[in-house]
Order: structure tokens, then sequence, then C-alpha cells
């Protein structure tokens, strides 16, 4: 890779320093820039953690309107609300239809898109620039002039309700985004390695199953992963098309705890700190890489 | 071969100086390029079907005035068909200038450009500040920056929920703003906060994606410009304008055009933290013709349809007008 990793940057040495000298090193602060380094920081830091603590916090309240009133639930912390979603509402349902959804979408998208990735990072053929041009728009379609038609499409199809409408709507943004994002990795492996594959014998399809793919797991582990949290993350389609509520996901699912006549915030906390532990400690074990990737992605070109 | 060497010598299509005729061509451009073809089928296939399709079936949608009334639809076992009209361009006409269009749509297009404006600047602003801090030496970066990614961590719709119990009339922050004896405005009620709220939760979760990325940036600047900019005396200031920004060029056009673009059909964030009724002046043009599509009674398919396309339109002219300036600055990088 020649994106620099934050790692590597990080391990790199300070800039050289003239040792000795009265005036400070370069790159060096005062202790007030340091005080408002460390300042600015833990601000925005608490402002990134606000919400999401306080969502925890509010989940260990008993009732529903203790949001109101936040000092009282210090006294009467309880993991109730999480054993009312986890055994009498229908979260492993929902887990289990925001799996199959994202896993879908995961592997049909990474797969589709992966040789076209290739294609458009190693070879220029006519229609090249059209390609890129098309991937690119893709990204700018506005849900609202897909859902209409795709609702009457799969209502011909009879395919409302079911999974599979859920993972192809979510494959019109994830394969060409992940061609894009996998064009960007394959343009970080040098040629070399294709052209010495060429020279041994391999076909171009050879070349890239062979060699290339396996170079490239890393990029591909961010393609599977962007478009993993993109089909969890959907919320206007799987709004629309998912009727029964035992094939909600969880975006669908946790928007029941919140009628106009009635919410159950506490429930809807637990509920919410149950979705984004599991996929926010798998979101850190990936991240670099996914920097990685996103700015290969964004600065090769 | 057309692996990696009509690219290595960058041989343009044109360099070839006689010119065979339009059958020969593409046959040769078959043979010559048949891995490649074979190779985008997939995303083409992909593309055709469950793009262009229903993109074309949405075109012809806007064309009738189609809704949930006279659309084929099934009632138990009976099974109706479609009786909607074809009535030309009468749908863009009634939105675009009909009585109702500054209520309908020109005052939703305003605050989207807005909206879209705001935010990406305060992304990208925001962004490029926490992402110059953390690329300075400091105790505890990485502790700061697993913090700071961890809006992006979690599922937008877990947050916005989070958002909209701390926004509520006696939520939170109105606590906290009391207790400090400052106004407790409506946020989830009175139209300026709805807006200022909608931004507000908008730039949270969208900072973290624009501080890595431009974090990437910074870190792959070299290092020895800046050396060079301070040995010829260069100020904090010009070293930022000069070194820095250029640096970033690649990086923050990509960013700030996807930017524009995911902001500008921003769904989630509207739709999740009014709910699918409220707030109807803080709708944006994709939540609006959601609503138009989906949320009321009738269903009016052709106009949402109609919404679709004007939308597409806008995207699809900004980008282009992007590009040609890309261009011209020579700071394409995508």
């Amino acid at each position: 890779m020649s994106t620099p990793t934050l790692e590597m940057t990080e391990a790199a040495p300070a800039p050289a320093a003239a040792a000795g000298r009265r005036t400070r090193r370069r790159g060096e602060r005062g202790p007030l820039g340091t005080a408002l380094l460390h300042g600015g920081l833990t601000a925005a830091s608490l402002i990134a953690l606000a919400p999401v603590a306080w969502l925890f916090y509010l989940s260990l309240g008993p009732d529903k309107d203790d949001y109101l009133h936040p000092g009282k639930i210090a006294d009467k912390l309880t993991i109730g609300n999480y054993r009312f979603v986890l055994e009498h509402t229908a979260f492993f349902d929902w887990f289990r239809s925001t799996m199959i959804v994202a896993l879908g979408t995961t592997v049909i998208g990474v797969f589709v898109a992966a040789t076209t990735g290739y294609a458009v990072s190693r070879m220029r053929f006519p229609g090249y620039k059209q390609l890129m041009w098309v991937l690119l728009l893709t990204q700018a379609f506005p849900i609202a002039i897909l859902i209409v038609p795709m609702y009457e499409i799969f209502g011909e199809l009879g395919l409302i309700d079911t999974y599979w409408s859920l993972i192809i709507v979510n494959c019109t943004t994830a394969v060409p985004y992940s061609a894009w994002l996998l064009k960007g990795y394959f343009d970080t492996i040098p040629f070399e390695i294709d052209e010495a594959g060429r020279v041994d014998g391999l076909s171009p399809f050879g070349t890239f199953f062979r060699l290339v793919l396996p170079l490239a797991r890393p990029g591909l582990a961010v393609a599977a992963f962007y478009n993993f949290i993109t089909a969890v993350g959907e919320v206007a389609f799987a709004t629309t098309f998912m009727l029964d509520d035992s094939k909600y996901t969880f975006a669908v699912g946790l928007q029941t705890f919140v009628s106009e006549h009635d919410a159950q915030w506490n429930y809807m906390a637990a509920t919410a700190v149950l979705i984004a532990i599991p996929v926010t400690v798998f979101f850190y074990l990936v991240q670099k890489n996914l920097v990685t990737g996103l700015t290969a992605g964004g600065t090769k070109g | 071969m057309t692996v990696a060497i009509d690219r290595a010598t960058g041989k343009r299509r044109g360099d070839r100086a006689p010119r065979p005729g339009l059958g020969r061509r593409i046959r040769h451009g078959c043979q010559k390029h048949w891995y490649a073809y074979a190779m985008i089928a997939p995303v083409v296939a992909v593309l055709g079907g469950i793009v262009a399709y229903p993109l074309l079936r949405g075109v012809y949608l806007t064309l009738t005035d189609a809704n949930s009334l006279n659309s084929a639809r099934t009632i138990g076992v009976n099974h109706i068909d479609a009786t909607y009209r074809f009535i030309g361009l009468d749908n863009y006409k009634d939105i675009l200038f009909g009585p109702t269009a500054y209520d309908r749509f020109w005052s939703h297009f305003l605050w989207t450009v807005f909206w879209t404006a705001a935010c990406v600047v305060l992304h990208y602003a925001i962004g490029l500040g926490l992402a110059l801090m953390l690329d300075q030496k400091l105790r505890g970066r990485t502790v700061y920056r697993l913090l700071l990614v961890l809006p992006w961590a979690v599922p937008t719709f877990v947050t916005v929920f989070s958002w909209r119990i701390m926004l509520a009339d006696s939520g939170v922050l109105n606590q906290l703003l009391g207790a400090l004896h400052l106004p407790q405005p409506q946020w989830l009620e009175d139209t300026f906060w709805q807006r200022f709220a909608a931004i507000m939760v908008n730039t949270w979760c969208g900072v973290p994606f624009m501080m890595l990325s431009l974090l990437g940036g910074l870190q792959s600047i070299d290092s020895s410009l800046y050396e060079a900019a301070e040995m010829d005396g260069a100020t904090a200031w010009q070293r930022f304008r000069h070194v820095t920004l250029p640096g970033l060029r690649s990086v923050s056009s990509t960013v700030v055009l996807l930017g524009v673009i995911w902001t500008f059909n921003q769904f989630a964030i509207i739709f999740l933290l009014f709910g699918p009724t409220g707030a109807p002046d803080a709708q944006i043009l994709v939540t609006w013709a959601y609503y138009l599509g989906f949320g009321q009674q009738p269903r009016d398919f052709a106009q949402s349809a109609a919404y679709g396309v004007l939308l597409l339109s806008v995207l699809t002219v900004f980008t282009s007008f992007y590009f040609r300036w890309l261009k011209r600055n020579d700071q394409l990088a995508v």
C-alpha cells in the first residue's frame, strides 16, 4: 500500500530537531498550545460520545418517562429493559432479518463488484469513462426516484415483504460503491504483478483470481464491511417494503417503539444499545483498514 | 493484451492514425477488449436490471397520474389492474409552476440547498479542524481518534433516536439550557429550531467521515514540504494556506462531492428525527418525495417519482459542473 496508514505516520520519527537550540523545535508547542489542543479534542470527544452514552444511561432506567427526569435513574439502575427486549419483543427476529439482508447484500455486492473494480483499474476500453461516470452517478440516485418503481416491480413479482427485495435494492448502492472502492484498492497493487502473471502464461482472469484477488483481501474486507453497515443502516426501503413485523430489520424495528401515541423510550434505548455495542466493537476492529481503504479510493487516480 | 500495457504507455484511442469502418472497429474492439467487457458484465447487468430499468419505469410513471387508488394492486384475492392514464408533463408543470408550487416544491428546494450547503461546510470545517488537531504529536491521540469516530461507528438510526430523546421538550438538552438560564427552544416543534436541530444532528453524524478522510490526506503530505516552507520563513498560516490546503486538494474534492451527494439525499436523519409525518417545513426534497409517495393517503406515486427525477437532475447537473470545474483547476482525483 502506498497510502500511509495512520500507524505508519504515528510511528514515524519526530521532525528532525536542532538539539540544544533555545528556540522551540519544529512541531513543538508551548504549554498553552498543548492545553488548547487537549481541551478542543476533549470537548469534541465528549460531544461525539454524549448521545450514545446518554442512550446507554437511559436504557438502565425502568420507566418510559425517565428521560424527563434523568437524575432519578441513578437510584434505580436496572437491566430490566434489556430482559424485556430480549424476552418479549421480536428482537431476535429483527436480528435474523438484519443479518440475512446485510450479509446477502455484502456477498452479492462484493462478488459482483470485484471484477469490475479490477477491470477499471487495469484496462482501458471503449466505454470506460462512461462506466466510471455511471458508477459515480448511481451514488447520486435519491431513493425517491427508485422507490416507487421498485415498489411497483416488486409488487408484480410478489417480492414485497421478502428479504430479496431489500437485498436487491441495497445492491443498487452497494455494487457501484464497492466497485469504486475496489478500483482504488486495486490501483495500489503494483501492475508488475499482473505483468509477471501474464508472462507466466496466465489469462487476465487467471491473473485476477490467482494473483490479484488474494492480495486484495484487505480491500475486499473494507468493501464488505462498508456494504454491511450500509445495508444495516438502510431505513427508507426497509420501512416501505417490510410489512410483517417478524421480518423487520433493526432500522424498522426500532421505530416501532415510538409511535404517535406511545413512546417506550426505555425499551427503545435498551434495544439501541444492544444493536450499537456489537456494531461499534466490530467497527473499532476494522476502522484502521477502513480509513486506508477510503483514502486509497480517494487519493489514488 | 489489455492488461496494464496500454495504460503504462498512456496510449489513447485517438493516437491510432487510420480509422477503420464501424463494423470492423466494433469487432476489433470486442476482440481486443473482451476480457474487460466480460469483467464488467456483472455490474452492467446489475445496474441495467436494478437501476436502469426501474429508473425508466420511474420516468414513465412521472408522465402518468398514478397513485395508490389506480395502480395495480391486490386486495384479498382480487387483483385489480392499473388504470392510470398518460398525462404528459403535467406533473412537472404542477410541481414547478402549479398554484402550490412554492409551498410544496420551491420552499423545500431552497431549504434543501441551504441544508446541503450548511451541512457540507460544517462537515468540512469541523472535520478539517479535528483532523489538523489529531495530526499533531500528542499524548492520547489514539484514544481521541477512537472517541471521535464513534458517531460513524454506531448506525445512524440508533443515534438519531438518541438525539430525539435529548432534544425532546423537557429532554436533557433543554434541562441543561434551563439550568444555565438560557432559552429552551422547542427543538422538535418550532420550524426554525427543527431546521437547526436537523443540521446539528447531521453535522454530528457526518464529521467523522470527513475527519478520517482528511486525516488520511494530511498524513500523505510530504513533511519535507513543511520543513522547506519553514526554512523560507513561512508562518503557520502560510504553511497551512500554501502547503496543507494544496496537499489536501484531491482528497477534499472527492469528499466534498460525496458529502454534497449524501447530504442532498440524506433520508434517514430527517425521517427519523421528526417521525414520518412531523415537521413539514423541515423536510428536504427526498423526505418530502417519500411523504408524497408513501406517507399520505392516497399515495401519489407519480408526483413522488417526479420529485425523484427532479432531484436526480439537480445532482447530475451539479456533478457535471463540479467535474468541469475540477478539471479546469486540474484537481481531478477520481
